[in-house]
């Protein structure tokens, strides 16, 4: 048990808190740490810079802090990093022409699979369902085999 | 006796075309993934082509060397290389850099990235130095504003200092042949 505390606490420790102290304000690195989260490490494919341990991730972290404290919004640093390394460097991607399938796909599967499972349960396919009335000849029949006590 | 209970036939009420949905579905899916499974991640699309070069200074590689900045790249068609005594692949694309230098057909420049001082100069002295001039990109100031992700990767810079063509990856000697080259004889063409 003991063990496994330790080892919790060794793998559970964020890599962030290893990092030096910060030469920028305290402003500027809350700031750029959510920025950060939100901009992936393009060589690590699926972190984020603020997490990625990756030698081009500490610099692009550098260079947001550097941007930030030279008095840039959180939008001109996006922009910039978009305008190098293309949408691929935002974690979460933009809502335009070419990703409305990507956001709204699964809608459109979950409003396709609705449509299917409403018209199935829809009174008119049920009414397709129930038996045919008898005609005249079934009810004289049914009626004759009633009254002899189900003998043919 | 038992009871016969009318057995209402459970036929769906779909109309018959409708029995290809699924396989249309099952095409479009498939589709996807055969577009999707078949490139590669790592290809990112470049967003820097036709764009000027960014305005840069590098450090110098070693102190008796000139510093690489911009103004070298204009006035001709040249090639930046951008590598690291770090980086395994830049050892295979070597000789074909050296026999591109050793061609004359374009200018030939070095970005040392992300090395610490000497680090470049040693690797070029141990595999030979095919670069004009070589400059050191310690913390990868023109690399994010070039928009690298790993090295080697190289620019075609024209006479004006704009990006033409972006190869990720080692430039192999087909590349070099099919792709590089006509296209430096066709910048060489234009005005400058």
């Amino acid at each position: 048990m003991r063990h496994l505390v330790l080892i919790a606490a060794l793998t559970l420790t964020p890599v962030a808190l290893a990092q030096a102290p910060s030469a920028f304000t305290p402003a500027v690195e809350a700031t750029a740490h959510d920025l950060g989260k939100s901009l992936r490490c393009v060589v690590c494919q699926n972190q984020s810079i603020e997490e990625s341990a990756a030698p081009l991730a500490a610099d692009m972290r550098r260079l947001v802090r550097e941007r930030l404290t030279a008095g840039e919004t959180p939008e001109q640093v996006i922009a910039y990093m978009t305008d190098r390394y293309g949408n691929f460097v935002l974690l979460q991607p933009p809502l335009q022409l070419d990703t409305l399938l990507l956001w709204f796909g699964p809608l459109l599967l979950f409003a396709a699979a609705a449509w299917g499972w409403l018209a199935y349960l829809r009174p008119a396919a049920r009414r397709d369902l129930a038996p045919a009335p008898l005609s005249d000849t079934e009810a004289a029949e049914l009626a004759n085999r009633l009254v002899s006590g189900g003998k043919a | 006796m038992s009871a016969t209970q009318p057995v209402a036939a459970p036929r769906a009420s779909l109309p018959a075309w409708s029995a290809i949905i699924p396989v249309a579905i099952f095409l479009v899916v498939a589709g996807f993934f055969a577009y999707g499974l078949t490139r590669d991640p790592k290809a990112l699309p470049s967003t820097m082509i036709d764009r000027p070069m960014p305005d840069f200074t590098l450090t110098r590689l070693t102190p008796e060397r000139d510093a690489l900045a911009n103004a070298d790249l204009i006035g001709k068609v040249s090639l930046v290389n951008v590598f690291g005594s770090w980086c395994s692949s830049c050892v295979l694309e070597h000789p074909q850099l050296t026999a591109i230098a050793e061609s004359g057909q374009v200018a030939l420049y070095g970005v040392d990235w992300r090395d610490p001082p000497g680090k470049g100069a040693d690797w070029l002295a141990r595999y030979g130095d095919p670069y004009l001039k070589t400059g050191v990109d310690s913390d990868s100031r023109l690399a994010i504003d070039l928009g690298v992700t790993g090295a080697p990767e190289t620019f075609l810079v024209d006479r004006t200092g704009r990006i033409r063509y972006k190869q990720v990856g080692p430039i192999t000697p087909e590349l070099w042949e099919d792709t590089l080259l006509p296209l430096i004889r066709k910048l060489e063409s234009e005005p400058a």
